[in-house]
């Protein structure tokens, strides 16, 4: 086999794209302005954080495609998550529809990927015990099958 | 009460009933089907279909004509028909696949046959008198993935499909050489071999594992893999999120009612009215009560050697793993009284559905 091109670029092409057996997952994407910052923050300010919870997870951003404006929200949602006491996070989960606690279970296997504190996974790990207890196996499914990510 | 029969310890990856449930067609998980015929309240292997070199992915026993079609991850299908002497001989279906075929229905009236497959196409098979052949239509558009589940409509032409690219559609297997036009029915009038006559795509939801339409046809149900129960009313979807592991089987067992099993490795009822309800689980087995005698001699003796006092690796359901399949096995005034399933712990197990009924009759829905 004789080199024809001294030149190795053609080795940076993503042959795959042109695969016609391709699984093509092509949907529009929803435009979603995300929760209201300020009136989140108002409410934590007031020290009203099961408000703030509803708050956060209201125009929910994942079927966007905007990753700023995903990775903003999720630092919102952790930094409800972390002002709430331990003793607060059940009944506040018991607040929460049931969709709303899917999405609470997004956010809280993102925010184990991805800590944005030292001391943010335990506080995590509860919340987890809490929306698992009323979302079961099919909570976490849900997280891991929905092609729609947080 | 529950019939439990186990065949091995391999999985059961699908099985069928012949017309009076005196025998039993299913697969272990390898490229042989066997034929069991009840005797007593035992199952005797009364011969192996033994033709396929891959896997076999669905058997289906057509319960008038008495004929079997199984399909494999082999790319092909074969239609078997019983001989006097116990026999039965295969026929090969050219499906002209590059995937695995992955599911096998008998149409309602016995005469067309429909492969799902991986190729991304589901083939329908009918018989050519002229030159003694079953020849395959492919439907291909708009499926982008596996078709992991089939079932007909009993009108003989619609077909209902789910598939890995998260939808369930409904398509127009009408094959005109050997059937006339059907009637309108509250899918759609115009039914033209391959036409889309319904599309349900939930991104969110995760693939689909089975389909099944109501015994009127006017219903589909689904489910799919994000734990997630789905009812197209004509047209009207109705979802139910489960707290449990998903679900891989759905089955009608009345215009109202249905039975869904899977990961969970518990048949969960659920009745269909203006919405989508928990009515029960077919399996009410605690783990205590599957647990025996511990006498406190055992406990302490496994607390002093492995740490714990319960080593029983039992779980609490009647199936040890995940259910596969389920059949309905008797059909009363239009209710299944009694429904198979089959699971990956290589147990069958036979359900009476009857109780159930009666107390969802009570509640009125």
């Amino acid at each position: 086999m004789s080199k024809t091109a001294s030149t190795r670029e053609f080795r940076k092409v993503d042959v795959d794209q042109f695969n016609e057996d391709n699984f093509q997952d092509e949907t529009a994407a929803e435009e979603s302005q995300g929760p209201n910052e300020t009136e989140v923050n108002n409410s934590l300010q007031s020290k009203n954080n099961t408000q703030a919870l509803k708050t956060v997870l209201q125009n929910p951003v994942a079927s966007c495609r905007n990753p700023e404006l995903k990775t903003r929200v999720f630092k919102l949602v952790m930094k409800v998550l972390s002002l709430f006491k331990s003793s607060e996070v059940e009944t506040a989960v018991a607040s929460l529809s049931a969709v709303e606690v899917d999405l609470l279970m997004k956010y809280v296997y993102r925010g184990f990927a991805e800590p944005t504190s030292d001391n943010i996974c335990p506080i995590l790990l509860l919340w987890h015990e809490k929306l698992f207890a009323v979302g079961g196996y099919g909570s976490i499914v849900r997280v891991l099958t929905n092609r729609q990510t947080v | 009460m529950e019939e439990i029969h186990r065949f091995g310890y391999d999985p059961i990856t699908c099985h069928t009933w012949n017309n009076n449930q005196s025998q039993l067609a299913l697969s272990l998980n390898n490229n042989e089907v066997g034929i069991y015929q009840k005797s007593g309240k035992q199952w005797e292997r009364s011969a192996v279909l033994a033709e396929h070199s891959g896997r076999v992915m669905g058997i289906d026993w057509g319960r008038t004509t008495n004929r079997i079609v199984t399909c494999g991850a082999d790319r092909n299908a074969y239609v078997w028909t019983p001989s006097e002497d116990g026999r039965w001989r295969p026929t090969l279906v050219l499906l002209r696949i590059n995937r695995a075929a992955t599911t096998v229905r008998w149409s309602p009236k016995e005469n067309k046959f429909a492969v799902g497959t991986g190729a991304r196409l589901i083939c329908v098979c009918h018989y050519e008198e002229e030159n003694d052949w079953w020849v395959a239509k492919h439907i291909k558009k708009p499926i982008g993935a596996t078709v992991s589940s089939i079932d007909w409509h009993p009108n003989n032409v619609l077909l209902a499909a789910g598939s890995s690219d998260f939808a369930v559609r409904i398509f127009s297997a009408f094959v005109k050489e050997i059937e006339r036009r059907p009637e309108p029915t509250v899918w759609g009038t115009k039914m033209p071999f391959a036409a889309l006559m319904y599309e349900e795509r939930r991104r969110g939801d995760g693939w689909v594992h089975s389909v099944g339409f109501s015994p009127s046809g006017n219903r589909l149900a689904w489910a799919s893999h994000g734990s997630v129960v789905g009812i197209s009313d004509a047209g009207t979807v109705y979802t139910l999120t489960t707290s449990v592991l998903p679900f891989l089987s759905v089955l009608w067992v009345s215009e109202s009612s249905l039975v869904a099993a899977g990961h969970d490795c518990r048949p969960y009822l659920y009745s269909v009215g203006s919405a989508v309800v928990y009515a029960g689980s077919l399996d009410v087995s605690t783990h205590e009560e599957d647990q025996g005698d511990l006498s406190a001699m055992q406990m302490f003796h496994s607390l002093d050697r492995l740490g714990a006092a319960d080593v029983s690796t039992a779980i609490g359901t009647k199936h040890q793993n995940s259910v596969n399949q389920m059949a309905a096995v008797a059909w009363r005034d239009c209710v299944a009284t009694r429904v198979s399933s089959v699971g990956t712990d290589g147990l069958l197990i036979l359900w009476n559905t009857s109780s159930l009924h009666a107390s969802l009759n009570s509640l009125k829905l």
